[in-house]
């Protein structure tokens, strides 16, 4: 497939594995301290009731990102 | 920071961290942590305080010291905020990095949760590169049993050198073992750490043509590897605590300098720059602590955090989550406005009885009138009025908020409002200081902290006062029950003030999004940040402890505040209810001067006055109104809200005058110890005047334009 999917377009319930991060920054120094690398797995658990954030399983722990930066980490 | 005694209230403004030795051999201890894994619980244990535990990450803003006493030695234990990394992005994340690296502990506790360790060990593996002198504490052993989580302690101290020790702090296990590791070590002399992490080759090159160099020229104690690697990763903040620590600018040292400029090439050799350098630093250090974990760490059951996530499924819903918010916020008011009835009436009596003994006591001596006046139904009368009045609402809503706290549910509350924090171009974290904010606004300010972009924490600082806080509801209860709730106290009634005072609530919600708008669009310009906003496991909390430990605290909290600000303020109003000049009291002069404008707000003289001298602690808001009224008028009994209601309807109060003052109390000046906080915490006057501002001038419009609108329609 030729699409680009991020964080972004996984579904509840989805996993992956994140390609590479274009975050820049203090979001990209979090992610990274919360263990969000590449080759790290996430899971889409929650979607906020107005839709976003989203929380996302990390390493063991929930995780809510804002769309603006969940779009920054391409996932294969 | 959780809402306690030492959080909230004057406390709340605290002084920067000075370590207290009782004794030079003392041993200093610093105990770190990820956010939310127990620290405070742990810290409490050994130490016998009482720093508040809740569940949710960032509730430990500020560093708290206590002493341990183990074998012959006296321990003293810093509690730092909870932090993920030693790379600091936040205010409160450099306080720990220092603290850790320039403090000079003698050991320190890394904290970790058992159930979450892989990412634990971040922190744990960046805190062994600077010292050796640790002790891995993996808390929350039970909570990893429940969730069929096994891990081999022993193996992962082989790994890591270092003592690896597994309690359950909440039922103190394991903390005498934590403490025997902590005394042992703390003797030892330090010594290099016993774990070192692979980087890749290029970065390893580089280290190790700068250590030497370092070596040469820092003498004092600290870890050479670690320094050269921070070197190469030019942090502006930890530089500047490096050379206060050392007490000269390293890197401006020619040497050094052209070490590190080669240190960089061998880098950039190795394609290397910028901020790849952090990315692989950090990429190393995660993929050191995932193989540690892969064979120590065992999950028998791959969904041991189903419960939690069925839980949250509906406690986030798109349908039911703010519904059950909602429910939620006025489940706690209900049982705050009904269970603080009895306790209040009983109160008052056995304080009104005392008055009148009081006052036998006083003729009986035969004290001149104006001596029983000043002291009995001066400062007295206020003072009971406060207490009874106030004591019984906050006593029942704190132990019921930390309930909730300790659950874990606040985190939720931010996960659900975030999307309309982000619409103001705010942060959604400041649904957390708004929630703090519901008990104590100078805590809730200081909770600010938690808030990583300066100009979002300006805006939560600013706007948390439009949330009322514990002083601020017994006064809207009690005008709520008087002038809106019928005669008799039924439970259709107690549900009608319920909705009410949530309206109230509600609307200082409301204001809170609409200034905080305003204020991204004006003086505060720029756009929503990005941040992560962790949602930790629901825990049970410890009820009866809670319980019993918040009544306790509010209660002492209570006590103290009223004989710090009601008495002065009761000596004050019935001297000017006293001396006249002219024809008139000096409470009269004060409040006809106000009058024009207060009543242009819908409010009169006196409950303006009662505002300005509510300064300092807005719980005597009401009972200074009441003072004023009878000192003006004929002395009557109050025995009950009722015949207090007929006070203020004798002295001219219709339901927009009620509705005027519930607004003015929502809507005014934050309290003397706020505008304290606010001061600390930005260190400008200008953003405390503006804070100050920025609520009254609300405050004023709203009163205004309500005031006016309703007396068109009567």
């Amino acid at each position: 497939m030729n699409n680009i999917y991020s964080l972004k377009d996984l579904r509840q319930g989805q996993k992956a594995k994140v390609k590479s991060i274009l975050s820049t920054g203090s979001i990209r120094r979090r992610l990274l301290d919360i263990g969000l690398i590449e080759g790290t797995e996430v899971e889409c658990l929650l979607k906020s009731p107005a839709g976003d954030p989203v929380a996302y399983l990390i390493r063991g722990a929930v995780i809510a990102l804002r769309s603006e930066d969940s779009s920054n980490i391409l996932i294969c | 920071m959780g809402l306690t005694n030492s959080s909230t209230g004057i406390k709340a403004v605290d002084s920067g961290l000075v370590i207290k030795k009782l004794t030079p051999n003392d041993k200093v201890i610093a105990v770190a942590g990820n956010p939310n894994v127990g620290k405070s619980t742990v810290f409490n244990s050994l130490t016998g305080l009482n720093q508040h535990t809740g569940n949710w990450p960032g509730k430990t803003v500020t560093s708290a010291q206590g002493y341990c006493r183990y074998g012959d030695s006296t321990y003293i234990l810093v509690d730092i905020p909870g932090t993920y990394s030693l790379m600091a992005h936040s205010a409160e994340e450099e306080v720990a990095r220092n603290f850790i690296c320039f403090g000079d502990p003698d050991a320190v506790i890394v904290i970790c949760d058992a159930t979450c360790l892989e990412r634990n060990f971040n922190l744990v593996l960046q805190i062994l590169e600077f010292t050796g002198k640790v002790v891995v504490c993996v808390n929350m052993m039970d909570e990893a049993r429940k969730k069929n989580i096994r891990v081999d302690l022993d193996a992962i101290s082989k790994k890591l050198g270092v003592p690896v020790i597994g309690t359950t702090a909440r039922k103190k296990n394991g903390l005498k073992e934590l403490m025997q590791s902590v005394s042992q070590l703390s003797c030892q002399p330090e010594e290099n750490p016993p774990f070192r992490i692979k980087y890749p080759k290029p970065i390893e090159d580089a280290i190790a043509h700068l250590e030497p160099f370092i070596k040469q020229k820092v003498e004092k104690k600290i870890n050479t590897r670690w320094l050269s690697l921070k070197l190469l990763d030019y942090d502006e903040t930890l530089i500047t605590a490096l050379n206060e620590y050392l007490g000269y600018d390293l890197i401006s040292d020619e040497e050094i300098q052209k070490q590190l400029n080669i240190a960089k090439k061998i880098l950039s050799d190795g394609r290397i720059t910028g901020n790849d350098l952090r990315d692989k630093i950090v990429a190393s250090i995660v993929l050191t602590a995932e193989d540690i974990c892969s064979d120590t760490v065992h999950f028998n059951k791959s969904n041991y955090n189903a419960r939690d996530r069925k839980i949250d499924r509906i406690l986030t819903n798109k349908w039911t989550g703010i519904p059950i918010m909602l429910a939620l916020l006025m489940g706690i008011f209900w049982l705050t406005i009904t269970g603080a009835n009895y306790p209040s009436q009983l109160i008052s009596d056995g304080l009104f009885w005392v008055q009148d003994r009081l006052t036998d006591f006083f003729q009986y001596i035969g004290a001149p009138d104006w001596l029983h006046g000043m002291l009995v139904l001066g400062v007295y009368r206020v003072l009971a009025w406060v207490v009874s009045v106030m004591l019984p609402p906050m006593a029942i809503f704190f132990p019921l908020f930390t309930l909730l706290e300790d659950l874990g549910y606040l985190p939720r509350v931010a996960f659900n409002l975030d999307k309309y924090f982000k619409k103001c171009s705010a942060c959604g974290k400041q649904a957390l200081t708004m929630c703090m904010g519901l008990g104590c606004n100078a805590a809730g300010i200081i909770g600010c902290r938690i808030i990583d972009s300066p100009r979002e924490r300006l805006i939560a600082i600013i706007t948390n006062n439009f949330v009322p806080c514990n002083g601020r509801f017994p006064t809207l209860i009690a005008i709520i029950t008087m002038f809106f709730v019928g005669h008799a106290a039924g439970p259709f009634e107690s549900v009608f003030s319920v909705i009410l005072l949530t309206g109230v609530i509600v609307l200082g919600i409301f204001m809170t999004f609409i200034v905080s708008k305003i204020l991204s669009k004006t003086i505060l310009k720029g756009i929503p940040s990005s941040f992560t906003l962790e949602l930790p496991p629901y825990r049970i909390p410890q009820i009866g402890k809670v319980i019993v430990r918040s009544i306790f605290d509010r209660t002492i909290f209570v006590l103290a505040r009223a004989v710090v600000v009601a008495a002065p303020a009761g000596l004050i109003i019935w001297i000017m209810a006293n001396i006249s000049i002219g024809n008139m009291t000096l409470l009269a002069h004060c409040s006809n001067f106000l009058d024009p404008f207060a009543k242009m707000l819908g409010m009169d003289g006196v409950i303006l006055f009662a505002f300005i001298l509510g300064l300092p602690a807005n719980e005597i808001v009401i009972p200074i109104i009441i003072m004023a009224y009878m000192a003006s008028g004929s002395i009557m009994e109050l025995d009950s809200l009722w015949d207090l209601k007929q006070l203020l309807v004798n002295n001219g109060w219709t339901w927009i005058t009620a509705i005027s003052t519930m607004l003015f109390s929502l809507m005014h000046w934050p309290c003397s110890t706020t505008c304290l906080t606010i001061r600390k915490e930005t260190q400008s006057w200008k953003w405390t005047a503006i804070s100050f501002a920025v609520p009254t001038i609300a405050g004023i419009v709203i009163c205004f334009v309500f005031a006016n609108i309703a007396r068109l329609f009567i």
